[in-house]
């Protein structure tokens, strides 16, 4: 069995266990409200620019990430079943379905890096350089500009988010191999899954935020 | 009555931690690694203290220097510019360094296992991480006055701060985000150990209020915290790279970071009240011996402050150009926040109500703490009515007011706390008779310092300014030397109570004669704290008036 060390602060290890997960619970409620600036400014920039506002997001590219949607939501699957595996003590399963997971989180980086790239080229990134192609009027290209820089911070502070959920499936595989104590308990799999859906459901917000606002019709 | 049960005890005689005496957590691992490695709670209290009594001094002589500087009416001590950077260290260093972790850090750590029958908290690893934490902002912030200082305010208000302060903007911002991690992992200990250690018996309506106080603190710093640290990040971004975010000349808008700070801000004044208001809720009933007036709702007066604390961020906004609406709504919801404080004034006034009072130090810090918190709340009124807000925004009104609350309420708690439980840290008695001096000199320091500033306040002097007309001078000399006085009062405690450590009395375990559970165990503590784990079978607060 590879059940976990008990902490001496704990009196048994379902105890242990809930407060673990209670505890990554708590950290994700204040990991949400770490996105909160961005979400409120995107609010007040909605609220006060709605035209640039649309006019910004037509500039996204809707198809990467749509994809990027899809790469994600499947990456969660496979955490998901590799929580599962976890839990049956298939230790072994639960590895190669960690390591798809980080390959899908890989795969999600590196067209979010491609996508900035493009958006960089078309002088989209704020600043000296900003330049968006079709719009003159300084209020809207201040509009549009706010847009970007709120997409940059978030998508950036998603994919750092990411990279920590990356690493943390990497760990677990090179250390699942032990048994406890050198290795970690099979909760571990579910408390980095947790965290893993957390990205997933941040992303399922920024997704139609930034990509699909005022494309209907267009 | 006999003295045992005059002893009120609420654990289980059967159960008591009598027998099988462990060291206690002092004894053995003497050496300094031994500490900065340590993952007990009390140790890491102990750690706490000492730095947060470090950076208190430090952002006294800030104090210090400007009540100097405004001694005379010309602005002859100090430059403008080096004015701009004392009050801003000074404030920095208050709320981020002090006020913030002051309780639950120190005293929190050191009491929430205790007081929920607990051996340590839930993630040791994580309360020792958050002590670094802590240091490493400070570091951080220390670096960045040393460097040449910020002259922004402690608020950071863009665009000066994002755009034209030539001072070192973005490293302070970093020491406070540094900060604000050590925060939310603080909090989020707590929460979980709340949730999942409490002893046997111990239910939720049977926790000191002390715990509830932190409990919702720490709800706050979780939930507000990681709104700073964005806010600041992006302050940071349009620094570095003069993206309009905030600035209106590049299209941002300065309203947007007022908002986004003051919602981490204002809860933020609740972080340091409402520990303070569980450590009176503490010592109070203790030394008037009579259980707490109302305890449930004590506890759900506590929820409220920190649910309604969350509404009221408009307040600080009412002359900055925000809609006349949404003045009108945030003026109604700061009002509504003054109810769950008034039930908490009028629960411990009542709680006094025939008590056999006890005047002991502890007492006395507790009942100015009262006393100040009711003048700072008081006041607090006059600057939620939006008319009113008008004419005193921005004038030393408001600076007394929050010192009435900040200084008056928590430092007044915090060391009420400290000298309370004490004899449970160090296992050593003070002297009474100095602690009770030390608070009379305090709480005289304190008003003749602060009250002066509500009149100046009141006649339009505004605030931040190093210079200011002549007719102001009078109750500018009184609070200086108010000044004064409570700098004498705080240097007191730190001679008796480091005297106490080599030569006080041996404490016993219960020396005051509590009911918390905290008490139940030796002074000071064995390192797991008890050595059986505590059954509670009695309600909390069951004080008995004392025999003659």
């Amino acid at each position: 069995m590879s059940a976990p060390v008990l902490e001496p602060q704990f009196a048994s290890h379902a105890q242990q266990d809930f407060a673990r997960s209670f505890g990554m619970w708590v950290f994700l409620a204040s990991e949400l409200l770490f996105f909160g600036p961005l979400l409120f400014g995107y609010l007040y920039l909605r609220m006060h620019a709605p035209h640039a506002t649309g006019m910004a997001s037509r500039h996204t590219d809707m198809l990467l990430g749509t994809v990027n949607t899809a790469v994600l939501l499947t990456s969660s699957f496979c955490m998901a079943l590799a929580g599962h595996a976890a839990q049956g003590n298939d230790r072994r399963r639960a590895t190669r379905l960690l390591a798809l997971t980080a390959a899908l989180g890989v795969v999600f980086l590196a067209i979010k890096g491609f996508e900035w790239h493009q958006e960089f080229d078309e002088h989209l990134f704020p600043g000296v350089g900003f330049h968006p192609a079709d719009a003159t009027d300084p209020a809207t290209v201040h509009g549009i500009e706010l847009f970007f820089l709120l997409y940059f911070a978030a998508t950036a502070l998603h994919a750092l988010h990411l990279t920590i959920g990356v690493s943390a499936c990497v760990w677990l595989m090179l250390v699942l191999r032990h048994p406890p104590p050198r290795g970690p308990g099979n909760e571990a799999v579910e408390l980095a899954g947790l965290y893993w859906h957390f990205v997933d459901v941040v992303w399922i917000f920024l997704y139609p935020l930034l990509y699909l606002t005022a494309r209907s019709g267009g | 009555m006999t003295s045992a049960q005059n002893d009120a005890s609420i654990v289980d005689e059967g159960t008591a931690p009598h027998e099988r005496r462990e060291p206690s957590y002092l004894a053995g691992g003497y050496r300094l690694i031994d500490w900065l490695t340590t993952r007990d709670h009390k140790r890491i209290a102990v750690l706490y203290a000492i730095s947060i009594t470090f950076f208190f001094f430090l952002g006294g002589v800030a104090a210090a220097l400007i009540r100097l500087e405004l001694a005379t009416p010309q602005g002859d001590l100090v430059s403008d510019d080096t004015y701009n950077k004392l009050f801003t260290a000074h404030g920095i260093i208050m709320v981020w360094l002090f006020l913030i972790p002051s309780i639950p850090a120190v005293l929190g750590n050191f009491l929430m296992p205790l007081m929920i029958g607990a051996r340590d908290l839930a993630f040791p690893r994580l309360n020792l991480a958050s002590w670094y934490l802590y240091m490493a902002g400070g570091a951080i912030v220390l670096w960045a006055l040393l460097a040449g200082g910020v002259d922004t305010g402690w608020t950071f208000y863009t665009p000066f701060s994002s755009m034209f302060s030539n001072s070192h903007v973005v490293a302070a911002l970093s020491g406070v985000l540094v900060l604000g991690f050590s925060s939310i992992l603080t909090g989020l200990n707590f929460i979980v150990s709340v949730h999942t250690l409490r002893a046997r018996g111990l239910s939720w309506f049977r926790l000191p209020l002390f715990v509830w106080a932190n409990y919702a603190t720490s709800l706050i710093l979780v939930l507000a915290t990681p709104v700073l640290a964005m806010t600041l990040v992006l302050v940071a971004i349009e620094r570095l790279f003069q993206v309009g975010i905030f600035d209106p000349a590049l299209g941002g808008d300065p309203l947007l970071f007022q908002h986004l700070f003051w919602f981490y801000s204002h809860p933020a004044v609740y972080i340091m009240v409402l520990p303070a208001m569980g450590v009176a809720s503490e010592i109070i009933p203790c030394f008037a011996r009579r259980p707490v007036f109302g305890y449930r709702f004590m506890a759900y007066a506590i929820l409220a402050i920190a649910v309604i604390g969350f509404l009221v961020w408009g307040h600080h906004m009412f002359v900055s150009g925000q809609s006349m609406y949404a003045g009108m709504v945030f003026s109604l919801l700061s009002f509504l926040v003054a109810i769950p404080s008034a039930i908490k004034v009028f629960n411990w006034t009542a709680t006094l109500y025939k008590g056999s009072i006890r005047f002991s130090a502890p007492m006395l810090y507790a009942l100015g703490f009262v006393g100040l918190f009711t003048i700072g709340g008081l006041t607090g009124l006059f600057l939620a009515s939006l008319a009113l807000d008008v004419h005193l925004s921005d004038t030393y009104f408001v600076v007394a007011h929050f010192h009435y609350i900040m200084v008056g309420g928590s430092v007044m708690a915090y060391l009420g706390g400290i000298h309370f439980w004490w004899p449970k840290v160090t296992g050593r008695m003070y002297s009474d008779t100095w602690g009770k001096i030390a608070a009379l000199v305090i709480f005289a320091g304190f008003n003749l310092t602060f009250f002066p500033q509500y009149l100046l306040g009141y006649a339009g002097m505004p605030r931040r300014y190093h210079s200011y007309p002549g007719e102001f001078q009078l109750l500018h000399v009184l609070s200086s030397a108010g000044a004064v006085i409570l700098a004498v009062g705080y240097l007191m405690p730190l001679g008796y109570l480091a005297w106490s450590l080599r030569y006080g009395a041996r404490a016993t375990p219960n020396p005051w004669r509590a009911t918390g559970l905290e008490w139940q165990t030796d002074s000071p503590p064995p390192e797991h704290n008890f050595a059986i784990a505590p059954v509670v079978v009695r309600e909390p607060y069951a004080y008995t008036p004392e025999g003659p």
